[in-house]
């Protein structure tokens, strides 16, 4: 074994737990020789939140890696906090990290010095998805009649609710009113999806976009109705999530003439001094972890787009990705002034 | 028995700074993946409980708060102790929680559907108007100057703005220090402005607790007990105070500051409030208690948590294959009202062990300041490097430290400020989330009856120390000395 080499760090011993698992030596040569740090670059209870301790759960209870995982949330400056520690700790293969669309979004709206290139890919575990919400009692037939309601009022008279300030929410609510003509939605920013989802059933906005998982527990409790999803294609989920109603049956924003698309990555990077060895272990231990029924069930509660990538396809979606993001936001005059 | 172990493991938690609960409940989520989600929820739960009892515990001995919201305790905990009274001081306590924490379960058993229906009227507007009044209820009614109150409160303010900006996105006065993107931690702060600061006023003071000499009689409990009774109104208005900040989601923290602000202001002994006054323990412990386990509510039923632990057991429920929301009651009887079960039974096995421990806790007093204050200032400088392992945080903790040593000093009051650094920003993004709503319109409080009627309340609390002072001219003059 190779791991010799990595002793760098003393602090292995202070982790000697879980000997008990079999060394899984077949798999890759590297081995984590102290905790594995998994930085979520939010706050708790959010949507990548949720992932990342649902993973840490996965792992530990199918002891696919000997040294345990540690999930910290470093959610300050819209997540700067957490990619900063992973640029500055270059040289530490035992930090690993979730992303979400602020892995783009923060850098370009803030002008904190940090790019995805500071950092080495893994692999992307699948795209989180977004939909159209408005509250039940305001029965809007479909995703036209909502938009039409909205062209039809004064300008700013509706309200979309969303989380964060120059982030997907807000970018997709851009991308909407594009289409509007003239007319604006006035965005609200709270400070989290389920705060966000809460407020459109109280009627304080009339309008969100949340990603599935943030909403589904309104939507079967018939207090929101989701009008259309932001994909080129209807979700692949069949199984009734209400009474009536599958992920499958939500339209596209395509079919209801909004001609709006965006997904969100969940993907997984560590530092960049990591060595391709190290790169290897990461993606071998996620396959294990999506390869378990747990994961399968977890993706389909939260209508996830399934697509898994790594290497080279990763890089070049990485580099598209940011690319959109750029345009979007320089269109919607979200760019940081040093940018 | 796991809960008894749970509980145990949580008043350790509250009584390291920093480690608060939801950290505590993060580090063990995992443990409990194996087992069913009910037990886990209970164990998890029990250590929620624990970590509110013991957070008052450090409050009283050493003016240390161990969790946010026991900073209102310290108030007239520490001076009890202080007086030689920190076992009367615990024991009122922790009975107090305990009263608190009963009434939200019982609220929570007999009108769960209801109060969800309501919290979900709360727009911005009446999160401002919940906001305001809590600032409010606080102005001037320090024993010093209104004034002096106002600057303190002011200087939090400013405190609170540092990090990112929600609403627009932007960074402010970070100065480009990494280490401000966040912000100032509120528990950095709370532990460097009490903890260190009160380290430093004792070693001024001849490097001993005052209070240490007391006599330690085993009647306590019934002693204490003996004077709850009088304390009815207290008990009920904090009670409701700290069920409806728990339900709104205002949390625990800002419930006891409220409790403990209306408490000196509508209480007969409200002067003596901050000089030891066991109803000055009560008021918070109580308000706080109803918060933290009203808290539970929104969680279940709406999907929001109302606590940062109530967010992280929310992560929970989710691997157990649990969907919070408004079908959990429906889908998922045996385990919300298991849940329930255990919200009784664990206050209540809480409450016996933590009475139990009385004597020993205030027995921690009788060690001589040189051994224990080493001590504090370690575990206070754990308690701020593992806010967010930073080192950074330390450094701020002693800074905070010889800031809270001069503002005692010279005669202002800590407590505005902890409630604008605490609460300052959410009230800034509420207020500017109702703005724009309004587009600018100020009426948006008053738009119905419910941010209304708390808004003209908060305004004409605001306003009273200012009418009093019309109305006496000596406090006129002062107003314009301060001026």
């Amino acid at each position: 074994m190779l791991t010799n080499t990595l002793k760098k760090t003393a602090l292995a011993l202070a982790a000697g737990v879980a000997v008990l698992a079999a060394p899984v030596a077949a798999m890759a040569a590297w081995e984590p020789t102290k905790p594995v740090t998994f930085i979520i670059p939010a706050g708790t209870g959010g949507g990548a939140d949720q992932m990342a301790r649902f993973i840490q759960g996965v792992i530990q209870k199918n002891n696919l890696m000997e040294k345990p995982v540690v999930v910290l949330n470093k959610g300050g400056g819209a997540g700067a906090e957490g990619f900063l520690e992973m640029k500055s700790s270059a040289r530490d293969p035992h930090k690993i990290i979730i992303t979400l669309s602020n892995l783009f979004t923060t850098p370009l709206g803030t002008g904190t010095p940090f790019s995805y290139k500071d950092m080495r890919p893994v692999a992307m575990l699948a795209l989180d998805q977004f939909i159209l919400w408005t509250n039940v009692e305001k029965n809007y037939a479909d995703a036209k009649a909502y938009i039409d309601a909205v062209k039809a009022a004064p300008d700013r008279q509706f309200k979309m609710g969303g989380t964060g300030s120059k982030q997907e929410d807000q970018i997709i609510t851009a991308a909407i009113e594009k289409q509007l003509g003239d007319k604006h939605f006035t965005y609200l920013p709270f400070d989290g999806g389920g705060k966000v989802a809460v407020q459109l059933v109280g009627g304080h906005v009339d309008s969100s976009v949340n990603n599935p998982i943030e909403a589904v527990a309104q939507w079967r409790g018939k207090q929101l109705k989701p009008l259309c999803i932001f994909d080129a294609k209807r979700s692949t989920y069949t199984d009734k999530v209400t009474d009536d109603m599958a992920w499958s049956d939500i339209p596209t924003c395509h079919e209801a003439g909004l001609d709006v698309e965006y997904q969100m990555l969940r993907g997984i990077f560590t530092t960049s001094g990591a060595t391709d060895e190290q790169v290897a272990f990461y993606v071998d231990l996620f396959k294990k972890v999506m390869a378990t029924e747990d994961w399968k069930e977890f993706m389909k509660k939260g209508a996830f787009n399934q697509t898994f990538m790594t290497g080279p396809e990763f890089d070049k979606w990485l580099a598209a990705t940011e690319a959109k993001h750029k345009e979007l936001m320089q269109g919607a005059g979200f760019l940081a002034a040093s940018q | 028995m796991l809960m008894v172990l749970g509980i145990v493991l949580g008043v350790v938690i509250g009584v390291l700074p920093g480690l608060g609960g939801a950290n505590g409940v993060a580090i063990l989520l995992p443990l409990t993946f194996s087992m069913d989600p009910t037990s886990a929820i209970i164990m998890l739960t029990s250590i929620y409980w624990g970590a509110l009892f013991g957070g008052a515990i450090t409050s009283i001995l050493f003016n240390i708060p161990g969790e946010p919201w026991s900073v209102a305790t310290t108030f007239d905990g520490h001076p009890m102790a202080q007086r030689g009274k920190a076992d009367e001081a615990l024991v009122g306590a922790f009975t107090s929680s305990f009263v608190g924490a009963i009434f939200a379960v019982i609220l929570i058993t007999f009108l769960a559907p209801v109060i969800a229906k309501f919290a979900l009227r709360f727009g911005p507007a009446e999160f401002f108007a919940v906001q305001f009044l809590t600032f409010a209820s606080f102005l001037g009614m320090g024993r010093g100057s209104a004034f002096k109150t106002l600057a303190s409160m002011c200087l939090g303010f400013a405190l609170a703005s540092v990090g990112l900006d929600g609403v627009t996105g932007t960074l402010r006065l970070t100065f480009g220090y990494d280490e401000l993107l966040n912000g100032f931690k509120f528990l950095v702060a709370v532990i460097g402005l009490f903890g260190i600061g009160e380290i430093l006023s004792s070693m001024e003071e001849g490097l001993s607790f005052r209070g240490a000499a007391a006599k330690l009689k085993m009647d306590a409990v019934i002693r204490t007990w003996r004077q709850l009774p009088k304390m009815g109104f207290t008990f009920l208005r904090s009670c409701i105070v700290g069920a409806w900040m728990g339900i709104t989601p205002g949390g625990a923290t800002p419930a006891s500051f409220m409790g403990y602000g209306l408490a000196k202001r509508f209480s007969k002994n409200g002067r003596n409030f901050g000089k030891g006054e066991l109803e000055g323990v009560v008021a918070p412990e109580t308000a706080a208690h109803a918060a933290g386990t009203a808290a539970m509510l929104p969680m279940l039923t709406l999907g929001i948590p109302g606590s940062p632990t109530a967010a992280v057991l929310l992560g929970g429920l989710l691997i157990w294959g649990l969907q919070p929301g408004p079908l959990l009651f429906v889908e998922q009887k045996e385990f919300v009202w298991g849940l329930i079960a255990s919200m009784y039974m664990g206050n209540l096995v809480g409450l016996v062990i933590v009475l139990t421990c009385v004597p020993l806790f205030a027995a921690i007093l009788r060690v001589p300041f040189s051994i224990v204050a080493p001590a504090i200032v370690v575990v206070c400088a754990i308690g701020a490097y593992t806010v967010n392992n930073s080192m950074f945080d330390v450094w701020m903790m002693l800074v905070f430290g010889v800031m809270g040593y001069f503002f005692t000093k010279l005669g202002y009051p800590l407590p505005p400020l902890v409630l604008a650094l605490v609460l300052g920003d959410q009230a800034e993004s509420s207020f500017r989330q109702a703005m724009l709503s309004s587009q600018g319109d100020v009426t948006i409080f008053w738009h119905n009856w419910l941010s209304g009627s708390i808004m003209t309340l908060g305004v004409i609390l605001a306003l009273w120390p200012l009418v009093s002072m019309l109305f006496n001219k000596k406090g006129d003059d002062a107003a314009r000395a301060a001026a």
